[in-house]
């Protein structure tokens, strides 16, 4: 079998349905067997897009997304979805064609040291020397992509190797005496966390993207309800735990709920799950949670004591400890009276905004859930967009809510919903876009209508790239360098695709463009025209105590 | 503050690069570093020294080596019983009025020279950190043409 044939084989085995990718002259050989293959491709029209959308389709199932290009080019294209795969901690494999391997360091044409680029943006990378190791690197990529802290890896091969000779031998078992997650919590320290919930007055759950990758949403739940702690959660958070629950927050930090940056202030115990302690999350370090002892759950020891130091650190797999401790939760802490000082809160600091002359951006979410009760899955871009999308829309599902975190990939959302609708073919998928981030890709319009993919953008259109023009306003007196953006006529882009537009720019008219939008087979582009300087609030500047925040209306 | 710390590592194309790429990427400090094959030509051994400025760090850099996936141990000597080496390799100026002076020096340091001819003398030395500054100093007031040193090496007894 040759190389190439032995790669399909092996993706075949791992269960891959779909990739995402390009082809180009260093991955011709596993193109021409692709030819043959069951395994479905979707070619995108750039290979970011392809690494967004394997990204979004990872998200939105659960499953290592796969995306593939070829050498030099094709495979630095890959590398700003590869980054941000890394930074949410996202299973991907990423195959790249390389120069013929005795070519490798001549500066051959197309060629890139891929694996030297991509080494600090992922979990490994592989690049594969001898035809007898391809079998076993592929499996192990797989492995690695998806245990543990999940992140992705990338596999280049050599040109030469896709169409040199061996016999194909599938590897059963993954044996790495050099990688072991831990998966279950040390009992001594969960008896710990147990006597610090039991004896808490004020306790509050933070949970991160951690619970959704584990899958412990449900023991999430049951521990929130059974010791009856409200549940704030980062922006990977989002749907891990229900929003409309009366425990539930919302999101905290930089542009979080009021109530829950206050709410953290004044909790006597926080028990962090599968969260990191980002600084969009902490604000000034020395002044979080001054009162609080903290629990902190998570598989990755590293991300334990990096930025807070912690009272009782469980390194394992959410699921299982989360598990462990409901089961010796015996007697639960009193906390009527922790919650009535949390429900003033939510009272005292509700979101808001003013709604006005022009149409406002919050009053389009709340007629998107108005309209879908949140039985969709969104996509966001970077920017004002996406925090209003974390807190005008709520989410009660887990993989309803895929955004980037860590990075902040602007062009990120679109070919991400493409991967997620992919993935879930039955589900509405809609992206909140705002006219900057969304011309970041926009080309993948083509893809969407070639492979007759069926997502919704949303455009909040307010002619500024607008989270840089509201730092700007606040902090640098309204000095607006380079945020003013145009656009081109969205409708004409979308129809000149094959894809429908529609252009709203009265508030009148938003709920039935949505309710249209949401009928029509297709993908549609819905550009509305709001107003140009909203700000989003509360805001936490940067540096500041997460409490010291700037309300706009308040 | 300078720790030794050790890194048993797959032999693997390209997993230097990782170690130092984890470094540089993080803003730590290599002091030294010095890697070879072990026994098992599959391993290699990496004792690195690294300046920091408290132990938080030291354990982040720590927890940062045991995430690289070819990382297999890592050992931190700070509060091990260990001996630790640097091997020390100079080229001095040696003339027949300075030999007294040098060989006093070399003895005290466990030194020796391995060659010498005309006015010009290449001499080895062994042992703690302290030991080959102190020859080191030494040294220089007679006068050293050419230096070259090993990281430190060390081992837990």
């Amino acid at each position: 079998m040759i190389g190439a044939q032995i790669l399909i084989e092996c993706l075949k085995r791992e269960g891959v349905e779909v990739i995402f990718g390009y082809p180009g002259g260093q991955v011709l050989p596993i193109f021409d067997r692709l030819y043959d293959a069951s395994v479905k491709f979707i070619l995108t029209r750039h290979e970011q897009g392809a690494a967004h959308a394997a990204d979004g389709y990872a998200r939105a199932t659960g499953k290592v997304g796969v995306c593939m290009a070829t050498s030099g080019p094709g495979a630095t294209n890959l590398t700003t979805g590869i980054a941000n795969a890394y930074m949410d901690s996202i299973p991907m494999v990423a195959i790249t064609g390389q120069v013929k391997s005795f070519l490798i360091g001549n500066d051959a044409f197309q060629e890139a040291d891929i694996t030297g680029v991509t080494r600090p943006i992922t979990k490994h990378n592989f690049l594969v020397k001898d035809i007898k190791d391809l079998a076993r690197i592929v499996r192990e990529a797989f492995y690695i992509a998806s245990t543990g802290r999940p992140g992705p890896v990338v596999i280049d091969i050599p040109s030469d190797i896709q169409m040199q000779d061996a016999p194909f031998v599938w590897p059963e078992k993954v044996q790495m005496r050099s990688y072991q997650p831990t998966y279950f919590g040390h009992p001594g320290q969960i008896k710990k966390a147990v006597k610090l919930i039991v004896n808490s007055k004020k306790p509050l759950i933070y949970a991160g993207g951690g619970i959704i990758t584990s899958g412990a949403n449900a023991a999430l739940l049951e521990l929130a309800e059974k010791i009856q702690a409200p549940v704030t959660w980062t922006l990977m958070g989002i749907g891990s735990f229900p929003g409309t629950h009366k425990l539930s927050m919302g999101m905290l930090g930089m542009h979080g709920t009021a109530y829950a940056n206050h709410a953290i202030m004044g909790a006597d115990l926080i028990i962090a799950v599968g969260a990191r302690f980002d600084d969009r999350v902490t604000g000034r370090i020395d002044s979080f949670a001054p009162g609080a002892k903290v629990i902190h759950i998570d598989i990755d020891p590293s991300s334990i004591s990096k930025n807070i130091k912690v009272d009782v650190p469980i390194v394992g797999d959410a699921k299982n400890i989360l598990g462990e401790i409901l089961e010796q939760t015996k007697k639960c802490p009193d906390t009527a009276e922790w919650l009535k000082t949390v429900d003033a809160l939510k009272r005292k600091y509700p979101l808001k905004y003013k709604d006005g002359e022009r149409l406002k951006p919050q009053y389009v979410l709340e007629q998107l859930y108005d309209v879908t009760k949140g039985d969709v899955i969104i996509t966001t871009e970077v920017g004002q967009n996406q925090m209003w999308a974390c807190q005008w829309l709520k989410y009660d599902q887990a993989r309803t809510f895929i955004s980037s975190g860590g990075l902040g990939t602007m062009g990120f959302g679109f070919p991400a919903a493409i991967g997620a609708k992919v993935g879930c073919p039955d589900k509405t998928v809609i992206d909140i876009a705002g006219d900057g981030s969304i011309q970041m890709n926009i080309q993948e319009l083509g893809t969407c209508v070639a492979n007759k993919i069926n997502v919704k953008v949303f455009i909040l259109n307010n002619g500024y790239l607008g989270m840089v023009r509201q730092w700007q306003e606040l902090f640098y007196k309204k000095r607006y360098s380079q945020v003013g953006i145009t656009s081109p006529d969205f409708v004409k882009l979308a129809e000149s695709y094959g894809a429908v537009g529609i252009c709203v720019k009265k508030k009148e008219d938003v709920r039935h463009a949505i309710e249209k939008a949401l009928k029509i087979d297709n993908t549609v582009f819905i550009d509305f025209h709001v107003e140009p300087e909203e700000n989003v609030f509360p805001m936490v500047p940067a540096g500041e105590a997460i409490n010291r925040m700037i309300e706009g209306l308040a | 503050m300078r720790h030794t710390i050790s890194v048993l590592v797959e032999n693997k194309f390209g997993v230097l690069a990782r170690i130092a790429g984890l470094f540089s990427a993080r803003g730590y400090n290599i002091a030294s570093l010095a890697v070879s094959e072990t026994l098992d030509p599959e391993i290699s051994y990496m004792t690195i020294v690294v300046e920091v400025k408290d132990e938080a760090i030291l354990e982040q850099i720590k927890k940062q080596l045991n995430k690289l996936i070819d990382v297999i141990t890592v050992t931190d000597f700070t509060k091990k019983e260990h001996v630790d080496r640097e091997l020390v390799l100079a080229k001095i100026a040696y003339s027949a009025q300075d030999k007294v002076r040098i060989e006093a020096l070399l003895k005290k340091c466990a030194g020796k020279i391995i060659q010498a001819k005309g006015n010009t003398a290449v001499i080895e030395a062994v042992g703690e950190q302290a030991q080959v500054k102190e020859l080191l100093e030494g040294l220089n007031e007679i006068g050293i043409k050419e230096l070259v040193k090993t990281g430190r090496l060390a081992i837990t007894n």
